[in-house]
């Protein structure tokens, strides 16, 4: 529809550009390397005046292409912003005059001058992104599982006004929050265990007008996208339902752990329970004394912290909820009978949060708190013998005790192991129909894999979140604010997939990517790789592109050899055009050139705090900001070495299990391509350290520079590159 | 050992705010804060868990409470706020009362002699207070000890801080009568409330 | 500025002729200058320092401090108890505090001084007299009175532990207070900076009963001193003074050590710097003379 493209370039002579720079040659270079049609410096572009000049000038001159040579593209966002341009936005301030020493005018000249050459030859090859043309305008939210979580999202969801339609597969909603007696406080005073509050949410629930129950269901199958599934809910009776969806919240909670598997801690024993088990005989006793199973009077009780937990035979990692679960319990007892003993033995005892006024109120109340390792729970008279270490006093102890209550641990509910799906007894959870398996890819230990530490609601299926201890290992306090948020998250993703934008992290954007089927070999690398199973394969096993489920990272564009996949505004030939735009000195000049992909999630915000706190880096350094790492394809890379670069050097997120990547596997599979790089290297001739990655993070304003000064003199010691003049 | 509550009780019901014990969450700062730590067989904080863990004898025979310098170190510092110093005074007061602590512990022995001292006049007088302190092991072992510190004694007496004449005589109280009433009176409540005889 | 009248509280080791007694003459000669009255609780008694507890127990010990309180408030009505000893102090301070908060105490602590025919209205404010210095006078106007400098003298500013602990001078750090660095400045000396040792106990009471364990902690207090180039330490409290002081020697005899360390209180150097002679400022009653003090003294 682009009838004809009409380029411009716009330089700002301000923030101190116009004194370091040499602006009149490069605006030469922007009309004669750079081939804009218009070309106009200003000394104040970001003004009202400069912005108006760029709007008019697009408007009268039918501008469709814009160069802005001026700050990074990260600053001023708002007054750059022409929604009908492409755009390319070339980083004179925090790229060049922050960063460039003193001393160094020519080189920085250099440098600016091949800056302004990149923007132009990037914006050239770019398209102006249209959005989404298969989005789907559903706009009803599915909540899957009915317990504490799941009963939240859906009153959250509903109460902004979404219809919410909610599965259970037990017969009455509520779970785990129905079947206690009473909940560690939420709210002050912290002293108390306080009334689960799960009844009220219930009968909320049941009479909202917006939410629609399901109990005794299951999900036969999801299919579609963000804005577009499509869900067949099937009721243990036979009868089936089909729905169409928005966004999915999966709520599925946990199972506690087995405690048959803990045998030496007394699991199987009559007077043995684990912490459901205590809860049932608290709801016996109506706030009275609680009494055993058997019916006896119970004065003694002991609690066995970390039954089973992080302990690498049985579940390596801390449920973060039991210690405050059994002070909440040992309160029971002494709440309704102060005589009962009470001891409650832990290696570390873990309160977070208001738990430590709990735990002072339960010592108040003569709970005894004993650190020590329990060895063995064994049948002794009326009740249980406990043996011991005490950890303080460093001697063999032994108790007895009427009950023992054994703290176990959360196992999520989470589904199928698409990694291992020959895995025990895996029962899916959404069945769902995409390529790369039925269930929700999961991080360790079965939780859910969600951007940790920034985005934990984010999964790695979009459109679908995950809330309460599917995720993580939580309390109903966290699971209470946990499902509000991916209530929010649901709803906003359900709102971006209607216009046809990506959801997060890239937010808005309107490109997706698109691939020319006649060049693609179906060697399948992008369906694998896509990190949010965005791509299955159509009949003729070639890859069908769900654009709704697209994150919009270009990890296929990455993946793919024959280079077939692209993006309106970010293609091979962007990121390869800039490559080659930069004007390579011979090898004899001692000027080398260091190509730096940087990834713009985290390490390009990095580079731009760099400048803004002047620490300097070589100006040998050419800077491209890329989408994820997982977006590099090989051919940039060859292709630099080609021209004659002298190293190339990735910056990107952490990847590993406490990845920090914003599109989780991305910086982890450039990590895998660039392992083969050695050989191409050999093959070429070059070093190995010619081509390198390092780790950044956001904060990292100060190792960036000091990586690439580090690299310039690697790259100085190791000589100018070969490969010169044959490119 | 037992861990039913008994010890912690009676220590809460006679000890010096021995309410608090309950309270420690075991975290060994003031253990680590101790001026004579190294010479505590068992640290407060071990104290507290043998108080919760039973061990009655063990505690209240132990020469452990009376290493505190009362430097208060441990109370400044420590998260949960217990009046270390204060427990460990009153177990200290508590084991002596009821003759359990270590016979000839040298801090118990001048901590006697002291408000004996104390209570004769009202005042302490240092001189007498030094004096029988040693010969509190006898008059052989008093000789020498004093010998052993006759260099600081000359020392003090010539910088005019020890004076040999308090010996017949020296500070006391006007209302000697009232003061020993009172102490009297007090000793007397205490008892009753602790059920103690006088140790 | 008028005169600031307070009930005062010497406590035993002040006393004439005890361990203490130059801290007294000191304190004297100070207040003169300062202009402050101090009026002896008449007929005071012992606090039970920090080792009364372990025969004397708890409501004897609260009964001997609160009749101190009963015989201030009847005979210096109105006036702040103040101590110069740190134990005094914490001792009454504490004893105070417990009366106010317990009720059944209070009930009791009175029932035994009925016996003497005395009662406590609980009206009195006990305070140590660092901090009638910084709080009713402060460092500024400490300062005026200043006609010799302590020029050239480094001090190392002993606090110690009962002006420190639990209660403290108010503003002050527990783990590192400035209080006696400022003074120290306020007179015109050095103080020392990173003194280690600072807050180090020096063994108390038990530098009786346990010489051994507490000559250690001396020994490092001393030797800190020393490291950072100190000419003398200063403290607030008698019974770190006599300790830190009078072991020296036998520190030196049993560990080969050469210590010779002058110990002040604060108050003597106060009443240097404010003119007064070395008489007046009590340098005669020292173990270890402290030579460049005494030199200052007499300089005219
Ligand atoms: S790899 Fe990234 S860009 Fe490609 S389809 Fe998947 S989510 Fe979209
Ligand atoms: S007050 Fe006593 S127990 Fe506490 S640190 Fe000092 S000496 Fe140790
Ligand atoms: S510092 Fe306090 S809480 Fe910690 S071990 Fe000691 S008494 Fe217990």
């Amino acid at each position: 529809m682009m009838s004809e493209m009409k380029t411009a370039a716009y330089l700002c002579s301000g923030c101190g550009l116009g004194d370091k720079l040499d602006m009149a040659s490069l605006s030469k270079v922007a009309q004669k390397a750079g081939k804009m049609a218009i070309v106009r410096e200003h000394p104040f572009l970001c003004s009202e005046e400069g912005v108006k000049l760029i709007h008019d000038e697009i408007e009268k001159e039918s501008v469709t292409h814009a160069v802005i040579a001026a700050c990074s593209r990260r600053s001023k966002t708002e007054a750059f912003s022409f929604p009908e341009t492409a755009l390319s936005r070339v980083n004179l301030r925090e790229g060049v005059i922050w960063v460039v020493a003193e001393g160094h005018e020519e080189i920085r000249q250099e440098m600016a001058e091949d800056y302004v050459r990149m923007g132009c030859a990037e914006v050239k090859k770019m398209k102006l992104p249209r959005g989404n043309p298969e989005s789907g305008k559903e706009k009803n939210i599915l909540v899957v599982g009915g317990g504490l979580s799941g009963l939240t999202s859906a009153l959250e969801a509903a109460e902004t006004g979404y219809k919410v339609v909610l599965v259970e597969k037990e017969t009455r909603l509520g779970g785990w929050a129905s079947k206690i007696w009473k909940r560690v406080p939420f709210s002050s005073p912290y002293n108390d265990p306080q009334n689960t509050g799960i009844l009220e949410l219930i009968s909320k629930v049941s009479a909202h007008k917006n939410i629609e129950i399901h109990v005794n269901s299951a999900i036969l199958e999801t299919s579609g996208a963000p804005g577009k599934f499509v869900v067949r809910i099937g009721k243990a009776e036979g009868t089936e339902t089909e729905v169409k969806i928005g966004a999915i919240i999966q709520a599925t909670g946990f199972s506690s752990y087995d405690i048959s598997k803990l045998p030496e801690l007394g699991g199987g024993l009559p007077h043995v329970v684990d912490q459901a088990g205590l809860e049932q005989l608290a709801i016996k006793a109506e706030g009275k004394p609680i009494a055993r199973e058997d019916g006896k009077p119970i004065r003694s009780v002991a609690f066995v912290q970390c039954a089973g937990q992080r302990d690498e035979s049985h579940l390596p990692y801390c449920s973060g909820h039991c210690c405050a679960t059994s002070i909440k319990q040992a309160m029971y007892f002494k709440d309704a009978h102060p005589e009962v003993d009470t001891v409650i033995i832990y290696t570390d005892l873990r309160t977070p949060g208001m738990g430590e006024d709990f735990y002072r109120s339960a010592q108040e109340k003569g709970v005894i708190f004993t650190k020590g390792k329990v060895s063995s729970v064994e049948n002794a008279g009326e009740g249980c013998r406990l043996k011991f270490r005490d950890l303080i006093l460093d001697e063999e102890s032994t108790i007895e005790a009427d009950l023992v209550v054994l703290a176990t641990g959360q196992v999520p509910n989470s589904g199928v192991n698409i990694e291992l799906p020959e895995e025990r007894n895996q029962v899916s959870v959404l069945n769902l129909s995409y390529r790369q398996g039925k269930d929700m890819p999961q991080l360790k230990y079965g939780f859910m894999d969600s951007h940790f530490i920034c985005f934990p609601y984010e999964t790695r299926r979009t459109g679908i979140y995950a809330a309460g201890p599917v995720r993580r290992p939580m309390d109903m306090l966290q699971a209470t604010e946990d499902a509000t948020g991916a209530a929010l998250k649901a709803i906003q993703a359900v709102e971006n997939a209607s216009l046809g934008r990506a959801a997060h992290p890239r937010s808005g954007d309107l490109s997706f990517p698109t691939v020319r089927l006649e060049g693609c070999t179906q060697c399948k690398r992008c369906t694998v790789e896509c990190p949010f199973g965005a791509i299955d394969e159509d009949e003729k096993r070639f890859p069908l592109f769900n654009e709704s489920r697209c994150r919009r990272c270009g990890t296929c564009m990455g993946a793919c050899p024959v280079r077939v996949i692209s993006f309106e505004n970010y293609s091979i030939d962007t990121v390869g055009s800039q490559i080659k735009a930069v004007d390579m000195p011979d090898e004899f000049s001692e000027k080398p050139r260091i190509l730096i992909l940087a990834c713009e999630n985290d390490a390009y915000p990095a580079l731009d705090m760099a400048g803004m706190k002047n620490r300097c880096y070589s100006a040998f350094a050419r800077i491209i900001p890329v989408r994820c790492l997982g977006s590099v394809n090989t051919i940039w890379i060859t292709d630099a070495l080609n021209s004659g670069y002298d190293g190339v050097m990735m910056m990107g997120c952490k990847h590993g299990d406490n990845y920090q990547c914003h599109f989780v596997k991305g910086s982890e599979l450039a990590n895998y391509r660039m392992g083969k790089m050695d050989d191409t290297l050999k093959q070429l001739g070059l070093e190995t350290e010619r081509v390198t990655t390092v780790e950044v993070a956001i904060t990292d304003h100060e190792k960036v520079a000091a990586f690439i000064n580090d690299y310039a003199e690697t790259i100085r010691i190791i000589g100018m590159s070969p490969m010169k003049g044959f490119g | 050992m037992s861990y039913r509550n008994d010890f912690l009780k009676e220590v809460e019901e006679n000890v010096e705010e021995g309410e608090w014990v309950k309270m420690c969450m075991q975290c060994g700062v003031c253990a680590g804060s101790c001026p004579f730590g190294p010479h505590w067989e068992h640290s407060p904080q071990k104290i507290f868990m043998m108080i919760r863990a039973g061990e009655r004898i063990q505690v209240l025979s132990s020469d452990s409470m009376w290493m505190c310098t009362s430097c208060y170190n441990c109370i400044v510092r420590c998260p949960r706020k217990l009046p270390i110093t204060h427990i460990m005074h009153g177990l200290a007061n508590y084991a002596h009362r009821l003759g359990l602590a270590p016979k000839g512990q040298p801090t118990r022995v001048f901590a006697k002699t002291f408000w004996d001292n104390l209570v004769k006049t009202g005042r302490v007088n240092e001189l007498k207070l030094t004096l029988s302190h040693y010969f509190r092991d006898g008059f052989i072992q008093g000789i020498r000890n004093a010998l052993a510190m006759k260099d600081i004694g000359l020392g003090m007496m010539k910088a005019r801080r020890i004076n040999p004449m308090e010996l017949f005589g020296g500070h006391g109280l006007q209302d000697l009568e009232g003061f020993h009433a009172i102490v009297a009176k007090a000793r007397e409540i205490e008892d009753r409330k602790k059920g103690l005889k006088n140790g | 500025m008028a005169k600031k009248s307070y009930a005062f509280y010497p406590g035993c080791s002040s006393q004439l002729k005890a361990s203490a007694s130059n801290y007294l003459v000191s304190v004297n000669s100070m207040c003169r200058i300062l202009d402050v009255q101090l009026t002896q609780i008449p007929d005071w008694n012992c606090c039970g320092a920090s080792i009364a507890y372990a025969e004397g127990g708890e409501l004897p010990r609260h009964a001997i401090n609160a009749r101190n309180f009963a015989l201030a408030e009847k005979h210096l009505p109105g006036q702040d108890i103040v101590a110069t000893c740190a134990a005094c102090w914490l001792g009454a301070r504490e004893s105070k505090e417990r009366l106010d908060v317990s009720s059944a105490l209070m009930r009791e602590t009175n029932e035994a001084l009925a016996a003497g025919g005395l009662h406590y209205k609980a009206e009195v404010n006990i305070r140590h007299m660092v901090e009638v210095l910084i709080e009713d006078f402060g460092y500024e106007e400490l300062k005026k009175p200043v006609v010799k400098p302590l020029e050239n003298m480094k001090f190392a500013g002993y606090v110690g532990c009962q002006t420190n602990r639990p209660f403290g001078i108010d503003g002050e750090s527990f783990e590192n207070p400035k209080y006696l660095d400022k003074m120290v400045e306020t007179l015109g000396g050095e103080p020392i900076g990173q003194y280690d040792q600072k807050v180090t106990c020096c063994g108390g009471a038990l530098a009786f009963s346990e010489p051994e364990k507490s000559q250690k902690q001396i020994r490092e207090i001393v030797e800190s001193a020393y490291d950072h180039g100190a000419d003398m330490i200063v403290t607030p409290c008698p019974l770190c003074q006599a300790n830190v002081e009078i072991y020296q020697s036998e520190i030196n005899k049993k560990q080969g050590t050469k210590f010779s360390m002058p110990v002040l209180y604060y108050s003597q150097l106060m009443t240097v710097a404010y003119g007064g002679s070395a008489k007046d400022a009590g340098l005669d009653g020292h173990v270890i003379p402290p030579r460049k003090l005494i030199d200052a003294a007499s300089k005219k």
